[in-house]
């Protein structure tokens, strides 16, 4: 064991120290930033908590906060059924599975690897009331559109954006958490005579349960983050009504150049998600390796 | 390292939590932690009791520089008191 | 095969509506692509009426949109290239090793993952710059590195685990040296793993633009900022941002098609 244990960080120390390069060295010297008035490199003041407090306290942070929120909640609200719903009517037998339903994965797969801002590119060309084909369609039909002037336009937009770029994830998840169940399964549930909904939720929902909370995990922390389509798609405007924490945060740091309150938010913008995280990495991730190396723990203890 | 804008506070800061890693290591090391269930409602490692204290010392400034505008020790005070709770009896 | 773990109907219109829904705004892509931007401007028309193959001659030829897409190309290889060579071991170690630290190790790598790369924006410029790095593919190859090798990690940790220690005896049993094993039987047997992962690193790295736009000034802009340049005080040529759009899209579609026979069973391991 105890030889085990040194060559096992030799295994991971490459893993370690790039990640300490551009991720430790760069949270210090956030920290730094966050407690002084830095007017360039070597002019720079102590102010102790002065900024966070200036954060915590700042109107437009907080509707950004808001927003955020609501903006998340919303996405996760439509995404997770629509992805689990999607996986639940692909293809599932091996004959489905030839030229058509790999074409279907592709294009499932497909908007998860488009470049941020060529999400927001093609939505911007698609909705725009002038040249777009969803603008001109709505437009078409009698009823107002325009989302780079109306506010509630540009949030339905911005919605309609993620929808579209992300259940994508989920129903990937989702499906290969059903191509897992065993077709025995369905044959006993449909003896017991079991109705569909009966089937999804005893049969099919425990199978999906952990691919779905790891889903949801990384579903939310993303949405938190979102800030390139949103920043190509609106500008984050009209006004500052589609404004989310990462484009004020961004703006605020690069735009304005006000280092520390920046560095401020951005360290307590870092908390929120370590908390986030960690809350979910007990509730789910924890139990899930705890097994693995509960069995490895086994195995060693064999030898 | 003058791009990194230490200032001593932050350093002291920093050592304190490498510091505190370092003994962490040493600990683990003489007495091996085992998994124990507090008050809190799931089991954890004296590693986790120090994570969740440190969190909630976060949580607890953060607070207090939200509500008022005077310095925040006794956020301090009830950080320590917190983190002794969680260590002992979490 | 029976009635229960066939689709409703309900479920197959739900599908076709949502591929529907997919389809759209990349048809009118690529139609915005084939049209000059006169046309564009012109007249709405529901299906191009002319076609036009300027705006991805200039895409190809201007060297420009070539140095950027070059660039763009750079350090998604550099990014996916380290990830996968410092997380083969470490996901290797974190399968079979049990060590002092190793689950803290493990969620620390996960809070990167996880960290909003607006947090990293001011002290990655300041960072870079200091090791003289700034405005080169490794820099944005590296800074994309903090968000991709944890995901490696996680990802190819849940594959190997999968693998029986068994055969790591059993190889030892053989008279195998420990590189020959790992070289010759180990990672053969974990290449829908590395698939995966190389799958997840593009994904990352090839889509986000923040970073990649800070860290970078002139000689290597990506693609990404290119596209910026179609918006000139004349307004936008929309026909060609939509083609620079349009080849943007074709590294995306060239790897999920050789990892797509991977991909579900790779999802299917519950670490993504």
């Amino acid at each position: 064991m105890q030889a085990n244990q040194n060559r096992a960080w030799l295994g991971v120390l490459p893993v370690v120290l790039i990640v300490a390069f551009s991720g430790v060295i760069p949270l210090m010297t956030v920290v730094n930033f966050s407690v002084q008035d830095v007017l360039d490199v070597n002019t720079r003041f102590f102010v102790g908590f002065d900024w966070y407090r200036e954060i915590l306290r700042d109107q437009r942070l907080l509707d950004a906060l808001g927003r955020q929120l609501l903006f998340s909640a919303t996405v996760l609200a439509i995404e997770i059924p629509l992805g689990i719903a999607v996986a639940r009517a692909m293809p599932r037998e091996p004959k489905g599975r030839g030229w058509g339903a790999a074409a279907l994965l592709v294009l499932l797969a497909l908007p998860l690897l488009v470049p941020w801002n060529v999400v927001g590119t093609i939505w911007q060309v698609y909705a725009r009331p002038d040249i777009g084909l969803l603008g001109h369609g709505i437009n078409a039909l009698g009823i107002h559109y325009n989302f780079s002037q109306v506010s509630s336009h540009a949030w339905i937009t911005l919605i309609l954006m993620d929808v579209w770029h992300w259940p994508s994830l989920i129903a990937l998840l989702a499906f290969s958490g059903l191509t897992s169940i065993p077709n025995q399964h369905y044959q006993a549930a449909e003896l017991d005579g079991a109705s569909r909904w009966q089937v999804f939720r005893f049969v099919e929902m425990p199978r999906l349960r952990s691919v779905l909370i790891i889903g949801v995990l990384l579903r939310l922390m993303d949405s938190l983050m979102i800030y390139t389509e949103p920043f190509v798609l609106t500008g984050g405007g009209p006004g500052t009504s589609t404004t989310l924490l990462s484009q004020y945060l961004a703006t605020m740091a690069v735009g304005q150049f006000d280092v520390g309150p920046a560095a401020a938010f951005s360290v307590l913008y870092f908390l929120l998600i370590l908390l986030l995280c960690w809350l979910f990495y007990t509730a789910v991730v924890k139990r899930d390796l705890e097994q693995d190396f509960a069995r490895q723990g086994e195995r060693a203890a064999h030898e | 390292m003058n791009w990194m804008a230490w200032t001593l506070p932050t350093a002291l800061f920093f050592c304190a939590i490498g510091l505190l890693l370092f003994t962490m290591t040493l600990i683990e090391l003489k007495r091996p932690t085992t998994m124990a269930r507090g008050w809190l409602p799931m089991a954890t490692t004296r590693g986790d009791r120090i994570f969740i204290s440190l969190l909630a010392a976060a949580g607890l400034h953060v607070a207090w520089l939200a509500l008022f505008t005077s310095p925040p020790y006794v956020a301090s005070v009830a950080a320590v008191i917190t983190a002794i709770i969680v260590l002992r009896w979490g | 095969m029976n009635s229960l773990s066939k689709p409703s109907a309900v479920a197959r219109l739900t599908l076709w509506a949502y591929c529907l829904y997919l389809i759209l705004p990349l048809y009118w892509l690529l139609t915005m692509a084939l049209r000059s931007n006169q046309d564009i401007l012109g007249s709405f028309t529901w299906w191009p009426t002319s076609f036009t193959l300027v705006n991805f001659a200039e895409v190809f030829t201007n060297p420009v949109w070539r140095d950027g897409l070059i660039n763009s190309l750079t350090y998604v290889v550099l990014n996916t290239g380290i990830s996968i060579l410092v997380a083969v071991p470490a996901a290797y170690v974190f399968s079979r090793f049990r060590f002092l630290g190793d689950k803290q190790l493990f969620f620390w790598l996960l809070t990167n993952r996880m960290a909003p790369p607006a947090v990293f924006l001011l002290p990655f410029f300041q960072l870079y710059s200091a090791v003289g790095l700034f405005d080169t593919p490794l820099a944005v190859a590296l800074a994309h590195c903090l968000f991709t090798v944890p995901l490696a990690v996680w990802i190819l940790e849940g594959f190997m685990a999968s693998v029986p220690k068994e055969i790591d005896e059993m190889a030892a049993l053989d008279g195998h040296s420990f590189g020959v094993f790992f070289f010759r039987i180990f990672l053969p047997l974990n290449r829908a793993a590395i698939g995966v992962t190389l799958f997840f690193c593009f994904m990352f790295s090839w889509v986000e633009l923040l970073l990649a736009r800070t860290l970078t000034a002139s000689a290597a802009k990506p693609i990404a900022v290119v596209m910026t340049r179609t918006i000139s005080a004349s307004g936008v040529d929309w026909g060609l941002l939509a083609a620079a759009g349009v080849v943007t899209l074709i590294p995306g579609i060239v790897v999920v098609w050789f990892v797509r026979k991977h991909l579900v069973r790779g999802f299917a391991m519950g670490r993504v």
